[in-house]
């Protein structure tokens, strides 16, 4: 009834790259993701906040990164994969007009436990690195 | 601190590990289907497992489910923390850091590992503990600790659906660098500009132009790059130069991975390359997948605008 496909892990191989995706880091985004995951710290909707703290301007919540990357992770897999695991290490911090570029590379595949092993680095254009992990995804048995 | 004051804190720092920050707590709202779209809206995440309850009742599910990287927003405590946190062992660890100068904070990993999803009706229940401290680390921002919470996530049926661990250091600040705040925008950063002397000045500048130069003996002819002021063949300090055609083949190569640095275009790789002039030329090869890149490949380069500041002579396979 769509045309939503999901790999399995015969499609994958280890070192199959992920499509680079390109997130438009906006007052908007870093806002409103840190709203729609109940993040109310004042750091990242009060720009008086933020920049009492030494930073320029509000800054993206951990829990939108997470959210991008296993967001990225499933745009690749399609939805029939489980995401088992997220383990993300962060670096500099996503401030409204960077662009952060997220890239990922398939490194293990456990074809009897269907499961794939990606790691991800999201890096922005100003700073550099703003977070790098891993996600684990279970795909489903092939037909 | 003399060493029993550091003793002191420790001990009370480390007599948290293992204290309760919040017992079995379930969720004020069960997991729902307008938290979960907020979230996919503005997360940009399109998946129909969350949001498409057609496409998911024939799913291999039969039903839509949250997005597993909601678990720990279910059990958030809301807007209630812009005025304060209720104490707890966790905020009492906090401010007994924040009393002894580690008043710097920084959330560095995060991990969450799910055993089961949940689906809109289904209630998470949230209890954490602090799992651990480190021992005192030298880090890039100040002396300090890392401590780690542990959240055990259940459903509304006692069966744990997934942990987290999040990781948190607590540091002395250091001489933090001129107010960034003071800039109006942000700068996109630039390649670290050349050095420019009474010797090379004249090469950088014609590459602002366009060319590649090579300088040259007046007296022998000899070529000769990087330019320098003697000739190193009959020690002529006359020199012209001519204009290079930028044809040549590579000698040698090398991918830079790490550490990343801002304002350069990855992948980068620079190459030596063996000019048809006769001369050697370091720059960077562009235009193909770097497993592409041998010695002895044929170049052919092209000065071009790098950045909003820079020129630079880039090689492409001829």
């Amino acid at each position: 009834m769509s045309d939503y496909k999901t790999l399995t892990c015969a499609d994958v191989s280890i070192g199959d790259k992920l499509p680079p995706l390109d997130i438009d880091i906006t007052t908007g985004l870093v806002v409103c993701g840190a709203l729609a995951t109940r993040d109310f710290e004042p750091v990242h909707h009060s720009k008086a906040a933020a920049v009492a703290t030494g930073l320029p301007d509000v800054f993206m919540n951990i829990l939108t990164s997470q959210g991008l990357m296993t967001r990225y992770a499933t745009d690749w897999s399609g939805p029939e994969a489980v995401v088992k695991s997220v383990d993300l290490r962060l670096g500099a911090p996503n401030v409204p007009g960077m662009v952060m570029t997220m890239t990922g590379e398939v490194t293990a595949i456990d074809t009897g436990s269907g499961t794939v092993d990606i790691t991800v680095v999201g890096e922005n254009n100003i700073w550099g690195m703003h977070m790098q992990g891993s996600v684990q995804l279970a795909l489903p048995q092939g037909a | 601190m003399t060493t029993e004051e550091l003793k002191a804190f420790e001990d009370e720092i480390y007599a948290y590990v293992g204290r309760e920050v919040c017992p079995p707590t379930p969720a004020k709202d069960d997991v729902n289907v307008a938290m979960i779209r907020q979230w996919a809206e503005i997360i940009g995440d399109t998946n129909p497992a969350y949001t498409d309850a057609d496409w998911a009742a024939n799913s291999a599910r039969g039903h839509t489910i949250a997005p597993p990287a909601m678990m720990y927003v279910w059990g958030q405590e809301g807007f209630a923390v812009t005025t304060g946190r209720a104490p707890d062992a966790q905020s009492d660890l906090v401010s007994l850091f924040n009393e002894h100068g580690y008043t710097g904070v920084l959330g560095t990993n995060v991990k969450q590992e799910y055993f089961k999803e949940v689906s809109p009706g289904d209630n998470v229940v949230m209890e954490m503990t602090i799992d651990n401290i480190s021992e005192r680390k030298t880090t890039g921002r100040g002396p300090g600790y890392f401590f780690e919470t542990l959240a055990t996530f259940s459903n509304q049926h006692g069966e744990k659906i997934g942990t987290q661990r999040f990781k948190v250091l607590k540091f002395i600040p250091q001489e933090q660098p001129a107010a960034v705040a003071s800039e109006e925008t942000l700068q996109v950063p630039t390649r670290i500009p050349s050095p420019r002397g009474h010797d090379n000045k004249w090469w950088w500048e014609a590459c602002d132009a366009g060319k590649v130069l090579i300088q040259r003996c007046k007296s022998c002819q000899t070529l000769r790059h990087p330019p320098r002021p003697m000739c190193g063949k009959c020690q002529s300090m006359e020199w012209d130069s001519i204009e290079s055609t930028l044809e040549g083949e590579i000698l040698s190569h090398t991918q830079l991975h790490h550490p990343k640095i801002p304002g350069y275009q990855y992948p980068l790789v620079c190459a030596v390359i063996k000019l048809s002039e006769g001369t050697n030329f370091v720059a960077n090869i562009v235009g193909c997948e770097p497993s592409d890149i041998h010695i002895g490949m044929k170049v052919k380069g092209a000065v071009e605008q790098v950045d909003e500041k820079t020129m630079l002579p880039q090689f492409y396979p001829a």
